[in-house]
């Protein structure tokens, strides 16, 4: 599981679009924002978290067609689902692969961004925290619309379609959370609930997501 | 006997037909009743004045969107489990019913909520609730017609739609936390005092099961188009094979 | 004959008329649908017994 967690790895740096394509992307996001809204910081540093939330999201949905559609094209998908491992460590193997590469630098990424975005010195950190626990969920959920829409030839509209409205819980416990401990109000709520999504994600999506590659390779 | 004979497709289609008249007939006739008890017959709320009478087809949609999305669910876990395929296609059947349900339910709303809240759309649970239902409806009915193996299709908006559930739900108790609302409470409860008026309840009892009847009539008649569309593909499948 | 909707006739009015329009749009899809299925799986079934 871990070499094909390093292959994965490995793959996606020599196509070279894995680590940068997401960031700049979420960059540029950042970067257009203050263009449609102005100038104004006050107005900025108030929308700041959920900008980059949405932000992140977005780069997130952008890879995802990518998780399976190579495997599944030159044939390896197959392979991997005879493999002695099980298909769900597989699929988990996948998100795993598909977060360090884009939910990662996003997170390390986020402080950087925020300060173009005028947001609030203290709030950096809720940030980074709240997007590290929150992106393995997104690449998790991601996976799972991945492996439904694995064998289609056009399934990349409909990914995005199929994931956005799965997001939505981990989108609203994400940036309340930044915006509760920028107030300084009660955190823990928000943070219990998003490490509790999280959590339930990565556990129980596999063997949904492994369900559908099988369907899909029947 | 059993409740089961029903997902053998000769037998369906044999039972539904002769079913399908009668419950035309209920259908239309509660419809009238109450909608026309509803918007003719009843006087003007101390509060709401004559919007009122909106609620005789607010309320029934909204019932109506959230039932079908819960028959498509059971009728989802019942193909997963015993691979009955009339079940399958009931839930796809189901699926645009549910979603025009929805629209009618946000629109009514929106419309109603104009001069009782000074605006046409709020961030409220409630009405953030029902659009997202109405994605989770669309991305379910966009899966159904991209895959072209019919029963990998039932499997997969299957697993979509046990998943999607979950996430509703989440979605429901995320958005409550994330704003207090507008909406008022439930209207209905048994349990409660302060119950709407019996003037307006009746009638509105009245479209809920009418509401619930066009469901059921709807369901029947687009599951015996898409057992009929099967037939047709396995047929034509035939002819080239031959 | 219709009632006296005083100011709010214009929502009253224009949601009923949606959501009937609405419904009735569905119903007649749906009708219609279930016609034009039955008319080709009767000639495909009616091809199927001339082929044998």
């Amino acid at each position: 599981m871990i070499a094909l967690l390093l292959r994965d790895l490995n793959l996606a740096v020599r196509a070279g679009g894995g680590f940068g394509l997401a960031l700049a992307f979420f960059l540029i996001v950042v970067v257009l924002v203050p263009f449609g809204v102005g100038p104004d910081s006050a107005i900025l540093s108030a929308i700041a978290p959920g900008i980059l939330w949405v932000g992140a999201l977005l780069a997130c949905l952008l890879s995802l067609d990518r998780i399976f559609a190579l495997d599944h094209e030159d044939g390896s998908l197959d392979l991997l689902a005879t493999a002695p491992i099980p298909l769900e460590g597989v699929v988990a193997m996948k998100a795993a692969a598909h977060w360090v590469t884009t939910g990662l630098p996003l997170t390390l990424a986020a402080p950087g961004l925020g300060m173009l975005l005028s947001l609030e010195p203290d709030a950096f950190g809720w940030q980074m925290l709240s997007l590290a626990l929150g992106t393995p969920a997104l690449s998790m959920i991601g996976t799972f619309g991945a492996a439904l829409t694995v064998g289609l030839k056009r399934g990349g509209l409909l990914l995005s379609l199929l994931v956005l409205p799965l997001y939505v819980p981990t989108l609203i416990f994400g940036a309340e959370l930044v915006a509760r401990g920028a107030d300084g109000m009660a955190t823990a709520t928000p943070l219990m609930m998003l490490a509790a999504i999280t959590l339930a994600t990565v556990a129980l999506l596999p063997f949904a997501a492994a369900a559908a590659i099988r369907i899909n390779l029947r | 006997m059993s409740l089961w004979e029903y997902a053998n497709p000769v037998k369906f289609m044999r039972t539904s037909r002769a079913l399908l008249p009668w419950f035309w007939g209920l259908t239309l006739v509660s419809l009238a009743v109450g909608l026309v008890w509803g918007f003719f017959l009843t006087p003007e709320a101390e509060n709401f004045g004559s919007t009122v009478k909106i609620i005789y087809v607010h309320v029934p949609s909204a019932l109506m969107a959230i039932n079908a999305w819960l028959m498509m669910l059971v009728t989802s876990l019942i193909w997963l489990i015993r691979r009955h395929h009339v079940s399958a296609l009931a839930a796809r059947a189901a699926a645009p019913i549910g979603l025009t349900m929805t629209v009618i339910a946000l629109i009514t709303g929106a419309i109603w909520g104009e001069p009782m809240w000074g605006t046409y759309w709020a961030w409220d649970p409630r009405l953030t609730s029902f659009l997202i239902l109405f994605l989770f409806y669309l991305g379910y009915i966009a899966l159904w017609e991209a895959i072209e193996n019919p029963d990998a299709a039932a499997d997969l908006t299957s697993v979509l739609c046990l998943v999607g559930s979950v996430f509703a739900i989440l979605s429901r108790y995320a958005v409550n936390f994330w704003n207090q609302g507008l909406h008022q409470g439930a209207t209905m409860s048994l349990d409660k005092e302060e119950n709407i008026a019996n003037v307006y309840w009746l009638p509105l009892v009245i479209t809920m099961v009418a509401f619930g009847l066009l469901f059921v009539t709807l369901v029947l008649v687009r599951t015996r188009t898409e057992i009929r569309a099967r037939r047709i593909k396995a047929l034509i499948a035939r002819e080239r094979m031959g | 004959m219709i009632p006296d909707l005083g100011k709010y006739a214009g929502a009253v009015l224009s949601s009923y008329a949606i959501s009937l329009g609405l419904l009735i749009l569905l119903v007649a899809f749906s009708v219609w649908r279930a016609a034009r299925v039955r008319r080709q799986l009767e000639e495909v079934e009616a091809r199927r017994k001339s082929d044998v």
